[in-house]
């Protein structure tokens, strides 16, 4: 019998208890007490349902781009031999390892009206720094990682002799692709979808120094839990948090309930 | 001449047909393009601006801008913040893959399922559960004020909230690895009369090496570089709550570009030392474990 | 539809797959290539099939040269080893595939195409499972939807790659016996890969011998089994043991003793093969092998006796009349009755029982005229 059940255990829960679960059970309690029609109301301010809207309409266009490059970019980098390669697989995982206050600075300098690229679209009248465009690019950025990574395992596992019967059956390549390579891909486009999404609705770091913070325009859910906070109004940055994280898990859920269905449908996770 | 011609026409029907498995030559260079443009613009340029913009007045003063007092308590802090979770979050990691990967046990899905509950809450958040369990408002804090232990806006609230959200890193490489691994060898080393502990290190340890460096290299980048969490718990001061990203923030803020990109710059240099380095350990086990930090 | 191969070769990397591999194969036959891993054989059926193209030569389909004709346009049916089944796809659109994806000129309508699909399933005797997913299927069903797949876009030719290697041995008996039912029902002209000799002999119209990118032999089960024409063969097909010998003046001696065969035409070194059971105990005296029984055993189909021959103690089989006793160690003299010599220095030149006669001096019938057979 190997030894040391008792003592991991005991270890792993207690420390779990300490770091997530009781802090993570005070904001519960918290919000709870607010009591429903306090929570009602600070939870459903135009304030707030705007700030959440502004976090969920730029993490979601932010998550369609990511699909839309992030699932070339996973066949290139999968399937592809050419040089530079390896640096650019690499550096896919930036945004894990880049702190985002300095992907936020970055960005901000970078899409300002005199910066590199903002002075390239200052003349066609796109401003993106400082608007909610800003936001998705900030969000682009830090999710980029989630779908490529999640794709370039299912990518690699491809069964080349998928390819060839459906070649040999008459498909054309381009058919080969929509009908055979992209359906089963599907999981973990969703996946990759859904992690990105997760991630990009709760980001603070990269998204405020581009966003410009407008109430009303460009100010994100977390930055308003920040502002309550900074205003010591602990019950309004407690009505918020709640409802993020209320959202979190049912992204969490969602994501569990995709590889569930992909791993009972296609005898595989994704 | 007509033969020629016949056989020149043959192999290019046989160039045409060749393509039949795979993308023709042209969509391949397409979406090569797209690719690289894409990773070029939202990866490399980033990356590239930061440092552009730190040696924007010289390298004199990007110096400088290091040298300042201020920067360099923002650094201390950081060591030090990263030197108490990254330790703390590894020796967690151990045992949480220890219990779940060796033994069976009611609740272990459930358990997986929380060491990674932190990874979905917001940053924010993470940083908010800690001021409402310990500020002034909750029950904890006048009780701490009265006995003159200060949590929030100091480091023990910086080190904390740095714990939660570099909490699964390691835990999640380990788990598993090790789970991979079965027990065989350890029953094979018990057997043979080793103690449980020399089981663990000679046995156990040396089987998970990589995949433990590899957690912990990216919980180190998460410790040093956490900006939302520790925001909200570090109140600020100047020289003495300050991380490095925190810093980054308040120069930047101060319109002293130069100088926070500077400092910005040292966090982009770890995060390409950890591109390596991991790259490095990729090659070393072959263990990707995919995406979902 | 016939297919010609003429004179392929097919290097990967500069590494030699094919070597100038020529074949007739007529319309409506069953066709093996039978060969161990690395002869070349999956090779050879995927430049059939247009997944590869030959580096030389030429394959015809008909009078069509297939050579410009990408896998799309060649019209064949093939399955894979590992079925290659859209696993996202349920049985009944796996089938579809072919008819779905053809022009809209050239697609039959909706309704022709689900019921040709439910039609195939029927054929391949799994009606009712339209609406499965692969994961949900046994190794032997996979197999016969993909073979339903195949068989959909009403093929030119089907090409099978090695259809039974991943199922267990009885499923491969049944569907062994079912494959040649269909083709016999059916008459495409089919071509399979297979390692296992038992599957083609049992199976095929014709079997190629295949070794090293070269094709050995091509024949019916009957002229493979009964006429080896290599020592490769020899030792391929079906059980033998090889002997080497020593033709001195026409006498064949092994072990510096004469074996009682003797041949005309072909001297110097050489190796002997025979069958187990086409061997004799010569008892008594004469001229013979003279072998030391080292092991005895039991088999289904009788009993066999290992020997070693000579100093060089080389082995050899030989099965036991019925009622004769052998303990370890006895000595015993032995004849083949068929046999095959191949020349050592040239394996293309070589002897058999039949042609040099009865071949043993004590055999009953007097000498026949001998001859010599060259490749």
């Amino acid at each position: 019998m190997i030894p040391g059940f008792g003592m991991t255990l005991g270890f792993a829960l207690t420390y779990l208890a300490l770091i997530v679960l009781i802090p993570l059970a005070g904001l519960l309690w918290r919000s709870a007490a607010l009591g429903w029609s306090d929570f009602w109301r600070l939870a459903f301010d135009p304030r707030t349902l705007h700030a959440l809207e502004v976090s969920f309409g730029a993490a979601l266009l932010a998550a369609c781009i990511n699909v839309l490059f992030g699932v070339p970019v996973a066949w290139v980098l999968t399937r592809y031999r050419f040089p530079g390669r390896r640096v650019l697989d690499a550096m896919v995982d930036l945004p894990f390892a880049l702190p985002t206050a300095v992907a936020g600075i970055s960005l901000a300098a970078l899409y300002a009206p005199n910066g590199w690229i903002g002075s390239l679209l200052a003349p066609l009248g796109i401003k993106v720094a400082f608007t909610p465009l800003g936001i998705v690019v900030a969000l682009i950025f830090i999710g980029l990682p989630f779908v490529v990574r999640t794709l370039q395992p299912v990518v690699a596992e491809i069964d080349r002799e998928i390819e060839e019967a459906a070649a040999t059956l008459g498909a054309s390549r381009r058919q080969t692709l929509a009908r055979v390579i992209l359906p089963s891909l599907t999981p973990a486009i969703l996946t990759g979808f859904a992690l990105a999404l997760a991630r990009a609705v709760g980001e603070y770091g990269s998204v405020i120094f581009i966003a410009g913070n407008i109430p009303f325009v460009s100010e994100i859910a977390p930055l308003l839990i920040v502002i309550r906070l900074e205003e010591f109004n602990y019950a309004g940055a407690t009505a918020v948090a709640a409802i993020m994280l209320a959202i979190s898990f049912a992204m969490l859920l969602a994501i569990n309930l995709i590889q569930a269905w992909s791993r009972r449908r296609f005898g595989h996770g994704s | 001449m007509a033969a020629e011609v016949a056989s020149v026409e043959r192999a290019a029907a046989i160039a045409r047909v060749r393509a039949a498995t795979t993308e023709s030559r042209g969509g391949r260079l397409a979406l090569i393009a797209v690719a690289v443009a894409f990773l070029a613009l939202f990866l490399l340029l980033p990356l590239a601006a930061v440092f552009t913009e730190a040696l924007r007045q010289g390298l004199g003063a990007y110096l400088a801008a290091l040298a300042e007092p201020d920067a360099l308590a923002a650094i201390r802090l950081t060591l030090i913040v990263a030197a108490i979770a990254v330790p703390l979050n590894l020796l967690f990691g151990l045992a949480a893959a220890w219990a779940i990967a060796k033994f069976e046990f009611p609740g272990k899905a459930l358990l997986t399922t929380l060491i990674d509950l932190p990874f979905s809450v917001s940053p924010v958040i993470s940083g908010l559960i800690y001021v409402l369990l310990f500020g002034a408002g909750s029950a904890l804090g006048p009780w701490l004020q009265r006995h003159g232990v200060e949590i929030l806006f100091a480091t023990p609230g910086i080190v904390l909230a740095t714990l939660f959200v570099t909490f699964p890193f390691v835990a999640r490489e380990l788990i598993p690895l090790m789970q991979e691994q079965g027990t065989t060898d350890e029953e094979a080393a018990l057997s043979l009369g080793a103690s449980g502990w020399q089981t663990f290190l000679r046995v156990t340890l040396p089987n998970v090496k990589w995949g433990l460096l590899y957690g912990v290299l990216l919980c180190n980048a998460r410790a040093m570089g956490e900006f939302g969490a520790v925001s909200v718990v570090s109140g600020h001061i100047r020289g003495l709550t300050d991380t490095m990203p925190l810093h980054v923030e308040i120069l930047y803020n101060e319109y002293n570009f130069v100088a926070a990109f500077a400092v910005a710059s040292l966090l982009a240099l770890l995060a390409l030392l950890t591109l390596v380095l991991k790259a490095l350990l990729e090659l070393r086990f072959d263990g990707r474990s995919g995406a979902g930090h | 539809m016939d297919v010609s191969i003429l004179d392929v070769r097919k290097d990967f990397d500069r590494f030699p797959a094919l070597h100038g591999v020529s074949l007739e194969i007529r319309s409506g036959e069953l066709v093996a290539l039978l060969g161990p891993s690395g002869s070349g054989k999956t090779t050879l059926l995927r430049l059939i099939a247009g997944l590869e193209f030959p580096t030389e030569g030429c394959i015809r389909f008909g009078e069509d040269d297939a050579s410009t004709r990408s896998v799309q346009e060649r019209n064949v049916g093939f399955v894979f080893q590992s079925y290659a089944l859209f696993r996202h796809m349920t049985v009944l659109d796996n089938i579809a595939f072919g008819l779905r994806v053809r022009p809209r000129a050239s697609r039959p309508p909706r309704r022709a195409i689900r019921a040709r699909a439910l039609e195939l399933l029927d054929l391949v005797q799994l009606p009712g499972l339209e609406g499965r997913f692969p994961s949900q299927l046994s190794g032997g069903q996979r197999q016969r939807v993909a073979l339903a797949r195949a068989l959909a876009i009403e093929p030119r030719i089907l090409l099978l790659d090695e259809p039974f290697g991943a199922l267990d041995a009885k499923v491969r008996k049944e569907l062994r016996r079912w494959l040649r039912d269909l083709h016999d029902s059916t008459g495409h002209t089919t071509v399979f890969v297979t390692h296992d000799q038992e599957e083609a002999l049992e199976l095929a119209d014709r079997v190629v011998v295949m070794s090293q990118g070269r094709i050995e032999q091509v024949g019916t089960p009957d002229e493979i089994y009964d006429a080896p024409n290599s020592p490769f063969v020899y030792g391929f097909i079906g059980e033998s043991s090889a002997l080497p010998v020593e033709v001195d003046d026409g006498e064949v001696r092994t072990a510096d003793r004469p074996t009682g065969l003797r041949v005309e035409g072909l001297e110097g070194p050489a190796t002997l093969f025979f069958r187990p059971r086409d061997v004799d105990i010569v008892e008594g005296a004469g001229p013979s092998i003279a072998g030391v029984a080292v092991a005895v055993r039991r088999r289904e189909d009788g009993r066999r006796v290992e020997l070693e021959v000579g100093p060089a103690r080389h082995r050899v089989e030989v099965e036991l009349p019925l009622g004769r006793r052998v303990v370890t160690g006895e000595r015993l003299g032995l004849r083949p009755r068929r046999w095959k010599l191949f020349s050592a220095d040239d394996p293309a030149r070589s002897v058999d029982w039949a042609t040099a006669g009865a071949g043993a001096a004590a055999a009953a019938a007097g000498p026949l005229p001998l001859a010599l057979e060259r490749q």
